[in-house]
């Protein structure tokens, strides 16, 4: 046990708001995730983190909070993406990487004026990289309030959200407000990926809206059962990177403690190589069984 | 502004742009766009990499881009390529972050490799750089036939006889190579950015498959001439005036689509 948690784990509160952000923003991502994974938006949401990313310079820069700067570039970018046309399938990759490209070249300037404007020195690596063990614990109520939010707009809008992700051609038959829906469900990615820039980084904000729901889903066709099963396994992936990134202060005699994203972003690609070879193998048991009971064929979403 | 310490910077570039408007083009006709976003990635990760253990940085962005590029093109074909990508992309980004917590990197370095620096070739490495931009243009040159008609229509690609998945890994190669050639000056982050911006306006520019390859070729060239000279200029990162130039041109292209368009409505009704 004492190999496992270095001393002082538990009783450090740093740790501890760590763990809790960690945990609503697993939640969070996970809920997100999975109807991004579904809807093929990957490409989107990354996007997104870019966005986030010059918010959180942008803020950075003015000296106010970074989730702030994280949400609302989140939320700006989302209307710009829009604006040009990402919901049309066609020319959607194109459109969002101009977004995404413009976005950075804004966050290369807010960076190197911060830079140049303060002494400290990190922020880079703190907005893209993140450093959870620097939250601040009057973040913690914002995190809260919003992650509540963002999951009661999604339980509220589920069904039409539900329907339009699988055929929107069914969920516009069904008088479904698809470009409403669509609009809506960016701007909820974009406080999703907010909430975990501030825990692993704003660029690698990806591998927890991906990563876990494209493993759950590959287990459950369920909505339901995979976003609890996504849900436990970004809680793990955040939990068990946090664990290793204050662990690992102790590996080197010079104390050099590697960042919590780097982990958390390592157990999620992990969790993601193991998923697809049990998927695999599970696929190959349940063929071999189709023909021999000649079953109706299961086939998974990926 | 074309002092003797800014040739390097002038030439790299210019090799650099030709390529990446080729290369570009192909991406955007292929709509391999999230791969081309990844490979950068891949090559940051190789570079801080690099200079953790004292080697090359060249040497490092080469070998991570490559193992990038092949991976995506490994994986790509056993699960769903969106989400392949995606993972790669923060894999290395991730990875490329904990090189630079162990070694003892400053921020401006740090900076230079994520938003370009102009000087980012310097002499001693114009030479290598040289000879990967000579060996993308002799796999672009065998490739040029079979990659653009693959990248048209892949049936009608197979139907001639064109080895397609091959071909498919081949491009990914050239982009690595590229990629990692521009990522010291343009940036690991903006990189992609030049990649997609300039050949996405020259396809709405001309329909024409070999006329729009020159006017991406142009249009690249003068997106990074202009982004050099006005990151000379203010001393702001090249970073900031590659992303904003480039979304610049495929905005002014694309409004120009519009009145096009527009105007030929008008002419027929």
């Amino acid at each position: 046990m004492h190999y496992i948690f270095e001393p002082g784990f538990f009783a450090n509160s740093t740790v501890r708001t760590a763990l809790v952000l960690g945990l609503l923003v697993a939640i969070v991502s996970a809920t997100i995730g999975v109807f991004t994974v579904v809807r093929g938006q990957s490409f989107a949401g990354h996007a997104l983190t870019d966005v986030a990313t010059a918010g959180g310079a942008g803020a950075s820069l003015a000296v106010i909070s970074p989730l702030i700067g994280f949400i609302g570039g989140g939320v700006l970018g989302a209307g710009a993406m829009d604006a040009i046309g990402v919901q049309r399938v066609k020319g959607r990759d194109i459109a969002t990487g101009v977004v995404l490209g413009a976005a950075t070249g804004l966050s290369a300037l807010f960076l190197y004026l911060v830079t140049l404007q303060t002494s400290t020195t990190g922020s880079t690596q703190t907005i893209l990289f993140g450093s959870v063990f620097t939250v601040s614990p009057s973040t913690l109520p914002d995190a809260l309030w919003l992650s509540a939010v963002v999951l009661g707009a999604l339980f509220v809008i589920r069904r039409p959200l539900m329907m339009s992700s699988i055929s929107s051609e069914l969920a516009r038959t069904r008088g479904v407000r698809i470009r409403l829906i669509g609009l809506s469900f960016m701007v909820m990615l974009a406080v999703a990926v907010g909430l975990s820039a501030i825990v692993i980084g704003s660029i690698l904000s990806t591998a927890l809206l991906i990563g876990p729901p494209a493993s759950a889903l590959k287990f459950s066709n369920r909505f339901s059962t995979a976003v609890i099963f996504a849900s436990l396994l970004g809680t793990l992936a955040t939990w068990l990177g946090i664990i290793l990134a204050y662990d690992s202060y102790y590996w080197s005699a010079s104390h050099r403690g590697l960042p919590v994203s780097f982990f958390v972003v390592a157990v999620v690609v992990a969790q993601f190589a193991i998923s697809s070879v049990f998927a695999q193998r599970r696929r190959v048991r349940v063929a071999l069984s189709n023909e021999r009971h000649a079953a109706p064929e299961q086939v998974g979403w990926i | 502004m074309f002092s003797s310490f800014m040739t390097n910077a002038w030439i790299s570039g210019t090799v650099i742009a030709t390529l990446v408007g080729v290369v570009g083009f192909f991406v955007v006709m292929r709509a391999s766009s999230f791969a081309a976003h990844a490979i950068p990635n891949g090559a940051f990760a190789g570079a801080a990499g690099a200079n953790l253990v004292g080697v090359n940085p060249l040497f490092g962005l080469v070998v991570f881009a490559l193992g990038a590029a092949l991976g995506i093109g490994y994986s790509s074909r056993r699960t769903r390529s969106d989400v392949a990508t995606a993972l790669a992309l923060v894999m290395m980004l991730a990875l490329g972050a904990a090189f630079l917590a162990t070694s003892n990197e400053y921020e401006p370095a740090i900076n230079a490799l994520l938003f370009g620096e102009i000087l980012g070739v310097s002499s001693s490495e114009i030479v290598p750089v040289l000879v990967l931009a000579l060996v993308c243009a002799l796999g672009l040159g065998v490739l040029y036939r079979p990659l653009l008609m693959s990248s048209i229509s892949s049936e009608l690609a197979v139907a001639q006889g064109v080895n397609v998945s091959l071909i498919d890994v081949a491009f990914l190669v050239v982009l690595a190579l590229s990629s990692a050639l521009a990522v010291p000056v343009v940036g690991a982050l903006l990189t992609f950015s030049l990649t997609i911006g300039p050949p996405a306006a020259a396809r709405l520019l001309t329909s024409r498959p070999h006329r729009a390859l020159a006017c991406s070729v142009v249009l690249s060239l003068l997106t990074l001439w202009a982004a050099i000279a006005s990151s000379y200029w203010s001393n702001l990162p090249i970073g900031f005036f590659v992303g904003t130039f480039s979304a610049l041109v495929y905005l002014v292209a694309r409004a120009w689509d519009v009145t096009r368009r527009r105007r030929l409505a008008h002419v027929v009704a």
